[in-house]
């Protein structure tokens, strides 16, 4: 068995190759391998949200995907939300609503809630809550990261 | 003060750091990077309790990739030095045993050895070939089993302060304090009403969503670089030449941003382990990082506690006698809030006849750490569900009873300290007219409780710099942690004192080479003390800059005035820019204090619940958190504190616990059975900001952080026995504690 694999990819729009070893999860790989850090690791087993990516417009725990399974796939991250210059709606609404406070979370809840609004583009509260329910934030009680979703879904 | 008197003070700008966290750009601990690092990981104890008969390493240091071992023999030896961590104290002998364990396990979980490594994946494989032999002891979880007379003792050297005298046979109690005051049994006698009761909480954690991480370099000069997430540079540094037995100056600390602390981030666990591993490893930086299990097993929790509460009064509803016994879990090592617990109990109320008794007792779980308002939610949770069982008995109105008794300026706190001015009275008045308050609550099985808090709040040390930039910007360098919007705190205070716009700021959290000394950001201190530092840097830079005004134009100095960023003299004027820019020598301040005005902080909750007979499962289906926040700086990151601490004590209150099976092992060490509250669990928190400037601050400021995570407890408990006529005195109030309650009082569905 090869110590390490080829994989080819589209890493926020740009064909991406990268090596990597066959243990290695897709958060490993974005972090240590790419440089992308704006995933974080909160537990490594799924249960946080903090590391959450899309994978073809799918919301994934990047630490529950295993690097060589995103060969041909495309993968959106925090670091390409904002565009030329840009912030996105949600980093926008997320800054004007305080809706963080340490931020270790705040990449997480992006992509789900960037997930959310992609396919319910006018979501309610409850709809929101269940959506973000995978995403652990301990210092907000959320009150203020439903209201910037919320509030960029009404703005877009 | 009215806040109309403010320009900046009150609104709410964006953060400085703001765009650095929504862009994934924000450096975190784990996010370090230095060229030729390798990769630290701890072996830890399978056993809550055992000696260590031996430790074989060389399984372990022949693997491939492997480039350094570590025990605690590389450790040097600390003499019995107490330190303050910022709410928790600890004896630094034990602080290295807890980091790596010195001839006994005390706990699952505890750190034997470390690995350092090419890789993490090869530094896991080899600390797992690390070969221990242990001689399996008996062990105790429970605090009041610890106090047995025939408990097995975990610190053979230990002996019971008791009441400040030095006890002198081997025991697990570390300290018995005691606050006293007035007649007891002459304050029972005279009321019509008494109730005792017991209470239990679990052992909680702070819950942060980054685990430990840090980077450290011993280097061939022996200077000791860290990069690490921590609540306080200047604590690590101070701890780490404790621990490493250096002159604090050889130890240079850089802080990362950190991910959430709550507290248990101002001790250290990995960076004294990660700077041996440098040593050894050919002075090669080592970055270590924790699993969330490790964060479980090695880090934080705050203390359980069994607490037994008696209380009495008249019956117009004044409070004649309170007394209570409190015993907290301090872990493996002394330390528990226990003495913070002991001032909150009773903190809302006026008491002339009252005594407390705690217990600081060591047990085989982690080391407790400290976790907002140390203590306070388990004092909290036992005093205001006696209270609220009184007003119930006395048939008097849950507020008004509160605030017939409550505490004011002037009045003595049980353990001792008169109070300056507080707003409690405002925050029960403010509670009382709240649309919540007397909103109809129908339905089967819901109920509404209320709840009171106290908290001391700190002051503490801390440094600040700032220079003047030509463009009339302004660099803050600071050493406070930001953990929650505090760069916009406090930058808001510096525009405010220059009277120039926020934007015009420009914060930077530096390290302990960067800035004069700083304690930890806990305490609810940084936005008052440093804030505090920040508007001497405003004064001092006013004062420098009208000398130089009065030098250009050429008139004393006493005639030159400034108001709203602008230096005036006889009609001529010059803004703060203008004159910015025409600095020929610049201006550049510091500012150092140790502020004692910090103020008290009082908050009152109130939640609805609906209680599902059938499962158990509390539900919340309105929640308002009222608070005395002397005055909101930026008012948004004022409420997210209320509604944080809210979330974090409903998630104490109703899921959170650490369980142990019969071998004294944690077995829920993963956040899918440690059960923190998601966005599903929770409704909107509306917050009420009262303001009562605190008059020891220039702008008003008192800590806000710690006291709302005070009440919730004790108010869930209060709103599920309106509900249910159950009262629950077991935390969690989890569902199948509540379903056992609810079946052993027959509560129909």
């Amino acid at each position: 068995m090869k110590s390490r694999v080829i994989v080819s990819t589209t890493i926020n729009g740009e064909p991406t190759e990268f090596l990597c070893e066959p243990r290695q999860s897709l958060l490993e790989v974005l972090r240590d391998v790419l440089g992308l850090t704006g995933a974080k690791e909160g537990c490594n087993n799924g249960n946080c949200g903090a590391c959450n990516v899309l994978m073809d417009g799918v919301l994934v725990n990047s630490c529950l995907v295993l690097g060589v399974e995103a060969e041909s796939h495309r993968i959106e991250t925090v670091e390409g939300l904002a565009v030329n210059g840009k912030l996105h709606p949600l980093q926008q609404k997320f800054l004007e609503h305080a809706a963080l406070q340490c931020g270790i979370c705040t990449p997480g809840f992006l992509l789900s809630a960037k997930a959310l609004l992609d396919h319910n583009p006018d979501p309610s509260e409850a709809e929101v809550r269940h959506w973000l329910a995978g995403n652990l934030c301990r210092c907000t009680g959320y009150d203020k990261i439903v209201r910037a979703v919320l509030d960029a879904a009404d703005s877009a | 003060m009215t806040s109309s008197q403010y320009k900046v003070i009150g609104s709410r700008p964006l953060r400085p750091d703001g765009v650095d966290k929504v862009t994934g750009r924000a450096v975190y601990g784990a996010d370090v990077k230095l060229p030729g690092m390798l990769h630290g990981k701890i072996l830890r104890s399978p056993h809550a309790h055992a000696r260590i008969v031996s430790i074989d390493v060389s399984a372990a240091q022949a693997l491939p990739g492997v480039r350094a071992v570590v025990t605690a023999r590389e450790l040097p030896s600390v003499g019995d030095t107490v330190t303050d961590l910022g709410e928790s104290v600890v004896n630094l002998r034990y602080m290295s045993n807890n980091i790596l364990a010195h001839d006994k396990v005390l706990y699952h979980g505890h750190a034997i050895a470390a690995v350092a490594a090419d890789n993490p994946h090869i530094a896991e494989e080899a600390a797992r070939l690390i070969k221990v032999t242990y001689e399996v002891l008996p062990h105790v979880l429970d605090g009041r089993a610890a106090m047995a007379a025939n408990a097995p003792i975990l610190l053979p050297d230990l002996r019971t302060n008791e009441l400040g005298k030095q006890g002198s046979s081997q025991t697990n109690v570390a300290e018995h304090i005691r606050h006293q005051r007035g007649d007891l049994a002459a304050g029972f006698a005279a009321a019509d009403v008494i109730v005792e009761r017991e209470f239990h909480t679990a052992t909680v954690h702070q819950g942060y969503v980054e685990p430990h991480a840090a980077v450290a370099l011993w280097n061939e000069d022996d200077q000791i670089l860290v990069w690490c997430s921590t609540q306080g540079s200047f604590g690590v540094q101070e701890q780490m030449a404790e621990l490493l037995q250096v002159p604090p100056s050889r130890v240079v600390v850089t802080p990362t941003e950190i991910g959430g602390g709550f507290g248990g981030k101002n001790s250290v666990y990995l960076e004294p382990v990660a700077a041996l591993l440098s040593r050894k490893a050919g002075h090669r930086p080592v970055k270590m990082t924790m699993t969330r299990a490790e964060v479980l097993f090695g880090t934080g929790p705050t203390s359980g506690s069994y607490i037994r509460v008696k209380m009495g009064a008249t019956r117009d509803g004044t409070l004649t006698a309170a007394e209570a016994e409190m015993i907290y879990e301090a872990g493996a090592f002394p330390g528990s809030p226990v003495g913070a617990g002991c001032g909150v109990l009773f903190g809302p109320y006026k008491l002339e006849n009252v005594q407390v008794d705690g217990y600081d007792v060591v047990v085989n779980r982690p080391k407790s750490a400290a976790y907002r308002a140390p203590g306070g939610t388990n004092a909290a949770f036992a005093a205001e569900a006696v209270v609220d069982e009184l007003t119930e008995k006395l048939g008097i109105d849950p507020i008004a009873f509160r605030l017939h008794n409550a505490v004011r300026e002037g009045d003595r706190r049980a353990d001792g300290p008169e109070l300056p001015r507080i707003g409690f009275i405002e925050t029960l008045e403010a509670a009382r007219d709240h649309a919540h308050y007397s909103a109809p609550l129908p339905g089967k099985q819901r109920g509404r409780g209320v709840a009171a808090g106290f908290w001391f709040n700190w002051g503490g040390k801390s440094s600040a710099s700032a220079s003047v930039n030509a463009d009339g910007t302004v660099n803050l360098v600071e050493g406070s942690t930001d953990i929650g919007g505090s760069r916009a705190s406090l930058a808001m205070q510096l525009a405010e004192t220059l009277g120039i716009p926020y934007a015009d700021i420009r914060p930077q959290v530096v390290g302990t080479a960067g800035v004069g000394y700083n304690e930890g950001t806990y305490g609810s201190r940084t936005t008052f003390s440093t804030g505090w530092a920040v508007y001497e840097l405003g004064k001092k830079i006013l004062d420098e800059m009208r000398q130089r005004a009065a030098t250009h134009w050429d008139v004393p100095v006493d005639g030159v005035t400034v108001q709203d960023g602008t230096f005036a003299h006889n009609g001529d004027s010059m803004s703060f820019r203008e004159l910015a820019g025409q600095l020929e020598v610049p201006v550049s301040v510091s500012a150092s204090v140790f502020p004692s005005g910090f103020g008290p902080s009082f908050a009152v909750h109130i939640v609805d619940v609906e209680v599902d007979v059938e499962t158990g499962k509390v539900e919340i289906l309105r929640y308002t958190a009222v608070q005395d926040v002397g005055k909101a700086i930026h008012p948004a990151y004022v409420e997210g504190q209320l509604q944080g601490g809210a979330a974090q004590g409903v998630g104490w209150a109703l899921n959170e616990e650490y369980v142990y099976d019969d071998k004294g092992r944690l077995v829920n060490a993963s956040l899918l059975d440690y059960r923190m509250p998601t966005a599903l669990d929770l409704p909107m928190i509306d917050t009420v900001l009262v303001e009562v400037a605190n008059p020891g601050h220039p702008y008003g400021v008192r800590g806000v952080g710690e006291v709302p995570i005070v009440p919730p407890a004790a108010a869930l408990a209060n709103a599920i026995y309106q509900a249910t006529g159950v009262r629950m005195t077991e935390l969690p109030m989890s569902p199948a504690r509540v379903s056992a309650a609810l079946l052993a009082a027959a509560v129909p569905a």
